[in-house]
């Protein structure tokens, strides 16, 4: 809601500044997000009248201008603007004034000759009206006022971000009836009078959707001058609302909006055939709105229609054909009230909004349709001339006003401020809710303009709104005291994410919507969850995966000339829409060199096993199994399944080759994703006893073939039911010379120990004897 | 005699001073107190002398040893000590080399705005939270206090996802509260969480991503008031930011989950700062998710946890947090 600061001094006018008055009405929920001055700075212009014109003797396109600024001479001015005329009324800037962005008026000559001001276009003054050339003033604005008083330019433009709950500030009456409260300043309404009648012509008025269309009150107005002039005093204070001046009639209807929060209608009455009627819209009916777009009706849209036709879309936009033209003598004038319920929502659908609807759908003042019905027939007869024909009202289920009643204890319970009954009801009083005192008890029956009062909280809001948030305390509760669980077996994100940091990651957020390939590429997913509405078709799908993001952060990072990417994210992907199919993973990639380029150190590129190091970290203390499996983002030959306690978790994998030429990557990047669930669970530690006796160590180097993987020896030796063998680890992988082409030689260190005793050769001998055996079952052979 | 020894203690002396290894020092103790050295010849000889002689020539040549050998400990130390001193100076390194080896990553600053005020709200007892994104109309709008067709519905412009769960539309969540509205249905109070998470609006300029970061905060209990809220917010901020006399205002606001609401701002450098917004939870809300709205009071507040990095950090451009852009990211060790 933006409105003129004058105007609203107009109802009411507090002993406050401008800033003041903002900031009041800020902080009694009333945000006032824009307040800028109606025109520039500028100085020394005054209204000016054209004496007489001469042309300029050296230039055909300046006019030498006598000019009467109010003074006993007239002075003269050369004026370059093609509108100037004998007789005009103007804005001249004298000797001495300073226009907007700085610029200074000084005595000058004009090709020889002398000019002493100048007179002002509206761009000039920083106040635009679409004008080419000088700002024209009305005839009778007198000679030698200042135009900032005459045109009331020392105004502003207040904007109010006005939240849904508080329709009822969405006018003039409305912002001063709360500026009258807050302030204890006298109000001073315009309140309408009843129009006497000076016809008998009516319309019948019925309501076939009586709580849809609670209240409909319509009047006939004949021999308007529909082509009259709008003044300019209201052209001004729409202009200064935003709202553009069409007509006079609609001008009214605008301006009674604004000014009483009435939305009001006026129709041709030639093109209504019949009575007038509130009903829903029947099957297939469609209607040309005045934004001359053909609407389908739906049939829960209200409509307002004669006895044959649909004529306006209620609450939003009127019909297109019973508008009112040029050629629009007849008037059938509209003030109703139709419930929020009824008009919510339709604008949305149809895909625009109106100022009509947007009040109508958070609640118009049900008890005031009478009084704007009478203010906008005063004002057309004001302006167009005509006469008004008696109001037809039909009224159906008004809006119940139930009485709320508040408990001065809990006020107490919910601010936290302990205030008196009488205190209550003196604030209550104050923005009009009579409050009557019973007791703890406090009923207010709400007034018709307010729809947010019905139940306890709404008034407990309303009084701590007026008592102030500022003037309640800051307070720290006798909270108990009771500590968090802190489960040993578990452990949280963090952990995970400051693990990978410390791996030299960095940690990525991407969107959650991507498009629909990288859901194909990278996850197989032909099937994505998509949005209904996304931003951009590369937005368009929700992603199973995080590979895709991670991919483009690679992208983005190679783009900027980086040698060396590892990034990684946490965040849930989109198996479905239920709640338990977005699980959360943590997925990294590595490119580039395994370190940062740095002396005395190798340039190998990071590979399959470095990254297969980082998992490992983050499932440790457990061990995880790697299994080869197909994943449509990696290698076949150079990815795994990672699996926990027979449940796979993860993948991790170099990216496949045609990924790495489709996407332009150069050199294939390593990756990994898991489940975060399966990594937060840790089993809690339990001690062992530090063994007195030496283990003893013999390495195995055994030759199998190539085939045969390394997991498969390490499970021929898990079965060997020695507890003196304490651990079997691989610590060398063997091809070339000495060992047979297609077989390679492992070389394990085995741990052999005894926590009671000193071992004998032969309990050792016999544990790595029990070994061998077992690795022979794969086909190895101990290496000559 | 006697002046002969001095004479030989002189030349051996001069001996070991001219060494300059060990095996030059053992050639000279050899030379002079070995099984065949000059002094060891002069004590073989002492034998043969009359008992006066022996006595006072016995007594000069020990001396003579003596002083030998202490010279000959002297000078082995010297020479132990120089070949040392040669060893360290040929294994000195350029200590101003870098070292070397694997650097570590970092944390995004969002999160690490996310950890700071988790930890900040641990302190005084509040668990996390959390819940799924992609969420039904009830959890994101209807137990909100939000019904279909409410104004309320356009203060945040949804994203929409096709399908439905249990007859109701799907929509990405527009904020963290429909955590609020799981954790209440499935615990009693005392409640005491916060919540942070990623949400969605259909948004994007410089200053609005269409998915962004969100931290909603939920205390309900018994005798739960606008002044502990009052109380908890002021605290949190000027913990946040380090700073006691942070100025903060709370504005009378709107909001259909709470009541009374008001939007937080707090006094920066250019004037008043919106930094989130708070309130009672609704009586609505709280008989919604099955809470006895009478016994229970409580409140919520919710902030951006992206505006809060760019605050904390003096980040300007709120793209630069989606664009995992390692010269950005490098910032944040």
């Amino acid at each position: 809601m933006k409105f003129s600061e004058q105007w609203l001094r107009s109802w009411v006018d507090p002993q406050l500044d401008s800033e003041q008055l903002a900031h009041l009405l800020t902080m009694a929920g009333l945000e006032v997000e824009e307040n800028e001055p109606a025109a520039p700075a500028f100085d020394n212009v005054f209204v000016a009248e054209v004496l007489s014109i001469a042309k300029h003797p050296d230039a055909d396109r300046l006019n030498v201008c006598s000019v009467n600024v109010g003074e006993a001479e007239p002075i003269t001015i050369v004026c370059g603007a093609p509108n100037v005329a004998v007789g005009l009324k103007v804005p001249c800037a004298r000797i001495g004034a300073t226009l907007p962005g700085d610029f200074k008026i000084k005595r000058a000559k004009v090709r020889g000759v002398e000019s002493s001001g100048m007179l002002c276009s509206g761009d000039e003054l920083g106040i635009p009206d679409g004008v080419d050339g000088l700002l024209l003033l009305p005839a009778d604005a007198p000679v030698g006022t200042p135009i900032r008083d005459y045109l009331q330019l020392d105004d502003r433009l207040l904007t109010l971000k006005l939240t849904p709950n508080r329709a009822d500030c969405l006018s003039i009456k409305g912002i001063a009836r709360e500026v009258a409260a807050l302030t204890g300043a006298a109000a001073s309404p315009v309140l309408p009078q009843a129009v006497a009648p000076s016809i008998d012509d009516a319309r019948t008025v019925t309501l076939h959707a009586a709580d849809a269309c609670p209240r409909y009150i319509g009047r006939v107005l004949r021999n308007v001058d529909t082509r009259a002039a709008t003044p300019d005093w209201m052209k001004q204070r729409l202009a200064r609302s935003g709202i553009r001046s069409i007509s006079a009639v609609v001008d009214v209807t605008n301006y009674v909006l604004l000014e009483q929060g009435q939305p009001m209608h006026a129709f041709d009455l030639a093109r209504i055939e019949g009575g007038v009627q509130a009903r829903f819209a029947k099957p297939g009916e469609k209607l040309v709105l005045l934004n001359e777009k053909e609407v389908a009706l739906d049939s829960d849209m209200l409509v307002i229609a004669d006895d044959v036709k649909a004529l306006a879309l209620a609450g939003i936009m009127g019909g297109l054909e019973s508008s009112v033209g040029d050629a629009t003598r007849d008037l059938f004038l509209e003030s109703a009230y139709f419930a929020p319920g009824v008009i919510a929502g339709k604008g949305r659908r149809l895909g625009f909004s109106s100022d009509s609807s947007h009040r109508f759908e958070r609640g118009v003042d049900f008890g005031a349709s009478r009084a704007a019905l009478e203010r906008a027939t005063q004002l057309i007869l004001d302006i167009c001339g005509g006469q008004a024909g008696p109001a037809s009202e039909a009224v159906g289920t008004l809006p119940a006003r139930p009485p709320v009643t508040l408990r001065v204890s809990r006020v107490a319970r919910v601010l936290g401020v302990q205030l008196s009954a009488e205190e209550i009801v003196a604030i209550l009083g104050r923005i009009g809710l009579p409050a009557e005192l019973a007791g703890d008890a406090i009923t207010v029956t709400p007034p018709s303009f307010r729809f947010d009062i019905e139940i306890e909280e709404d008034l407990i809001e309303e009084v701590a709104r007026v008592y102030g948030y500022e003037n309640i305390p800051v307070s720290a509760s006798n909270a108990k005291l009771a500590m968090l669980p802190l489960p040993g077996d578990a452990r949280g994100r963090m952990a995970l994410k400051q693990l990978l940091v410390a791996r030299d990651y960095r940690e990525a957020i991407n969107y959650a919507f991507v498009e629909a390939k990288w859901e194909a590429d990278f996850a197989g997913n032909t099937a994505p969850v998509k949005l209904i509405n996304p931003i951009a078709s590369q937005m368009s799908v929700m992603r199973s995966t995080l590979i895709g993001g991670l991919i483009a952060g690679l992208k983005h990072n190679l783009n900027r000339k980086q040698e060396r990417v590892r990034l990684f994210e946490v965040a849930r992907v989109f198996n479905g829409v239920a709640a338990d199919v977005q699980p959360e993973r943590i997925a990294a990639l590595a490119w580039g060199a395994r370190a940062p380029e740095q002396w005395g150190a190798g340039k190998d590129k990071v590979d399959f096993f470095d990254i297969k190091a980082d998992v490992e970290a983050l499932i440790a203390p457990r061990v995880a199994e790697f299994r080869r499996a197909s994943h449509p983002a990696l290698h076949p030959g150079r990815s795994a399944e990672v699996v926990l306690d027979g449940v796979a978790i993860g993948v991790v994998g170099e990216l496949h080759p045609q990924w790495v030429q489709a996407y332009e990557i150069g050199q294939a990047p390593v990756l990994f994703e898991l489940d975060v669930a399966a990594l937060l669970s840790v089993s809690r530690i339990k001690a062992e006893p530090v063994s007195k006796f030496q283990p003893v160590r013999r390495d195995l180097a055994l030759v199998v073939d190539e085939a045969v993987s390394v997991a498969e020896l390490q499970a021929a030796f898990a079965t060997v039911k020695n507890p003196l063998v304490s651990s079997v680890a691989l610590f060398d992988v063997y091809r070339g010379k000495g060992v047979e082409e297609g077989k390679k030689s492992l070389a394990f260190k085995v741990l052999i120990q005894d926590t009671r005793k000193t071992l004998t050769d032969e309990e050792v001998d016999a544990a790595v004897n029990q070994l061998l055996r077992k690795a022979e079952t794969c086909g190895a052979m101990l290496r000559a | 005699m006697v002046a002969n020894v001095q004479t030989l203690l002189d030349e051996g002396l001069a001996a070991l001073a001219a060494t300059s290894d060990a095996q030059e020092l053992e050639n000279a103790k050899a030379r002079y107190i070995g099984k065949e050295g000059a002094i060891t010849a002069l004590l073989r000889q002492l034998g043969a002398l009359p008992p006066e002689e022996k006595k006072t020539f016995g007594a000069t040549v020990n001396q003579a040893k003596q002083a030998f050998e202490a010279a000959l400990q002297a000078r082995r130390d010297a020479l132990t000590a120089d070949k040392l001193a040669k060893q360290l100076a040929a294994e000195a390194l350029d200590v101003t080399l870098p070292g070397r080896g694997q650097p570590s990553g970092g944390l995004h600053p969002v999160t690490l705005v996310q950890q700071r005020i988790e930890a900040l709200f641990r302190s005084i007892g509040f668990d996390v939270a959390d819940g799924p994104e992609i969420e039904n109309d009830f959890h994101n709008f209807e137990a909100l206090n939000i019904p279909k067709d409410h104004p309320a519905r356009a203060m945040a412009d949804t994203f929409y996802i096709e399908g439905e769960a249990g007859g109701e539309p799907l929509v990405l969540r527009t904020h963290t509260s429909p955590i609020q509205v799981r954790y209440m249905l499935n615990n009693q109070p005392p409640i005491k969480i916060v919540a942070p998470g990623r949400v969605y609006r259909v948004d994007s300029d410089a200053t609005h991503s269409p998915m962004f970061h969100q931290m909603e905060g939920l205390w309900v209990d018994e005798g739960v008031s606008f002044a502990d809220l009052k109380s908890v917010i002021v605290d949190f901020l000027r913990r946040f930011f380090e700073r006691d006399d942070l100025q903060v205002r709370f504005r009378p606001s709107f909001f259909p989950f709470t009541e009374p609401s008001a939007e937080i701002d707090v006094l920066g450098e250019r004037g008043w700062l919106e930094v989130g917004g708070c309130g009672m939870v609704h009586p609505n809300v709280l008989k919604n998710v099955g809470i006895d709205a009478e016994k229970y009071t409580g409140f919520a507040f919710g902030i951006g946890l992206d505006r809060f990095a760019m605050l904390y950090y003096g980040v300007n451009d709120l793209r630069l947090f989606f664009e995992n852009d390692l010269s950005f990211l490098g910032q944040f060790e």
